[in-house]
């Protein structure tokens, strides 16, 4: 019985960890156009989010009651499974982050499911129609939903309000761009800190600390509501600067737009039954907001890298997840070791992201310039291998850079546990 | 395997005509507002603007609560 607290313990704090990347990876959703077109400033931005996901984490635990339902049989879950699967979805939302990339985290999430599911009950454990239904049509969907919407929106704010006079707009589509991203942040907070506490449920159940079809214990909602709450709050700023200003230059008539479109399609989708990813929606709104000004321009080479790590996001973490999982089966040496390649993989990365530091004093410069840093010495000296400036060559750049990242996990999650193996 | 177009389909047409709703009623609140404010700078006042404006403003707030209701509920 020990052993088995002890592989629990280790599930709910690596479920936590995952809280905290999807919280660090997704504040861009609710607050990247806010931030760049200058409504609020980088930090109080992402505070205001911080708080409205922790709000939202309290506010209802329908999602996490019904988390991971027909996608994978539950009769194959074991904690190590959830482990697994925990391991390959933190793993692509940091190498995501390190170059800057907007992916959906439930993608991550559910990819890294199928994956060790596959692995430890073999392909007859995963239901792929669902997976066609729930992930692939929905990542098509929600951008081209939303682009739309938030295209012809931000014609018709033009259209309208060109008689606004300054102040006026000014001041008002602040307030709007704030209203809405705080929305966005709301719908946020009970849909993925939820998916957290659902995970962690499941995993008590699995572990038999629980019994079958509990809801979440008190400690779960409050401990994965802070977790999402602390990582909004640390700020995926990469991604911020990748959405704010990558992928267009938006103005306050723009950001509201967008804001609205991504708050509209979350809560049409998750009310009407046909769950959209959050992160899809946003990017999309935000690209269609960007085409809906005269002259605008949407960077395609930005946006084309984004959705290379859309359709990358599931298979990705699936293979991550599946190797995790074969490495388990050897027993204890092997859990040990998928914990070392955990932790040791989320340092290297923290390392790497050193090299050219993206955060609130930055954020909004799409190609630093080394005077204007408040961090000569860090920034300008390690720009070269990570950076996500918009430009065509740099971006090719930063792309092979992302796909060198993900070959060396994925090998590298069933070479390492060799290690402590012969540590042992 | 079935997918659920009809679900897809009313996603599609709630989101496409909230938001152009949402935003042009926000509009037409900036607009008259501003009327509103341009008209008192010259010593005037324009009531009918600035009551068209905070109409516009009331059916958007009634909208975001609408939007809390349903993340809540």
């Amino acid at each position: 019985m020990e052993h088995i607290t002890l592989l629990l313990g280790i599930v709910i704090i690596t479920a936590l960890v995952f809280d905290f990347t999807n919280g660090f990876h997704d504040t861009a959703n609710a607050m990247a156009t806010t931030i760049s077109t200058g409504a609020l400033k980088p930090k109080t931005a992402v505070a205001m989010s911080a708080v409205l996901n922790l709000v939202g984490a309290f506010m209802s635990v329908e999602v996490a009651k019904t988390i991971s339902k027909g996608l994978v049989n539950e009769e194959g879950i074991q904690p190590e499974v959830i482990f697994a699967a925990l391991v390959g979805a933190i793993l692509w939302n940091l190498v995501t982050w390190l170059v800057g990339l907007p992916s959906s985290s439930s993608h991550a999430l559910m990819g890294g499911l199928i994956g060790a599911a596959v692995a430890s009950a073999g392909m007859g454990a995963v239901n792929g129609s669902v997976v066609l239904t729930k992930v692939l049509i929905p990542a098509i969907a929600a951008p081209l939903v939303a682009g739309l919407a938030a295209l012809l929106a931000a014609k018709v704010t033009y259209k309208l309000g060109d008689k606004v006079g300054e102040k006026t707009s000014a001041k008002g589509y602040r307030a709007g761009q704030i209203a809405s991203a705080g929305l966005v942040s709301l719908a946020h907070g009970t849909n993925d800190a939820q998916k957290t506490m659902g995970i962690i449920t499941l995993a008590l159940v699995a572990g038999n600390a629980l019994p079958a079809g509990a809801n979440p214990p008190v400690w779960v909602i409050v401990s994965a509501g802070l977790a999402i709450a602390m990582g909004t709050y640390l700020g995926g700023w990469r991604i911020i600067r990748t959405m704010g200003k990558g992928l267009t230059d938006l103005q306050p008539q723009q950001g509201f737009a967008a804001q609205t479109s991504a708050a509209s399609v979350i809560l049409a989708s998750s009310s009407l039954g046909f769950s959209l990813s959050t992160t899809h929606a946003c990017s999309g709104a935000v690209m269609g907001a960007g085409l809906g000004r005269k002259g605008g321009v949407v960077r395609w080479s930005t946006a084309t890298r984004m959705f290379i790590a859309w359709g990358l996001t599931l298979p990705a973490a699936a293979l991550v997840a599946a190797g995790a999982e074969l490495v388990m089966r050897t027993g204890d040496i092997g859990i040990a070791g998928v914990t070392v390649f955990l932790v040791a993989s989320c340092f290297a990365i923290w390392i790497i992201s050193r090299r050219q530091v993206v955060d609130h004093n930055n954020v909004n410069e799409v190609e630093p310039a080394g005077a204007a840093e408040p961090e000569p010495g860090v920034v300008t000296t390690a720009m070269a291998a990570v950076t996500v400036p918009p430009t065509a060559a740099a971006a090719a750049a930063a792309a092979t850079v992302a796909d060198d990242d993900l070959r060396a996990t994925i090998p590298a999650a069933t070479t390492t546990p060799a290690a402590p193996a012969a540590a042992v | 395997m079935k997918i659920d177009w009809e679900a897809l389909g009313s996603v599609f047409g709630v989101s496409l005509s909230a938001t152009v709703a949402l935003v042009a009623l926000f509009t037409l609140g900036l607009v008259g507002l501003s009327k509103h404010e341009a008209a008192t700078e010259q010593g005037g006042s324009a009531t009918l603007a600035r009551s068209g404006a905070y109409a516009c403003f009331a059916l958007v707030t009634a909208a975001v609560a609408y939007g809390i209701y349903l993340i809540v509920a």
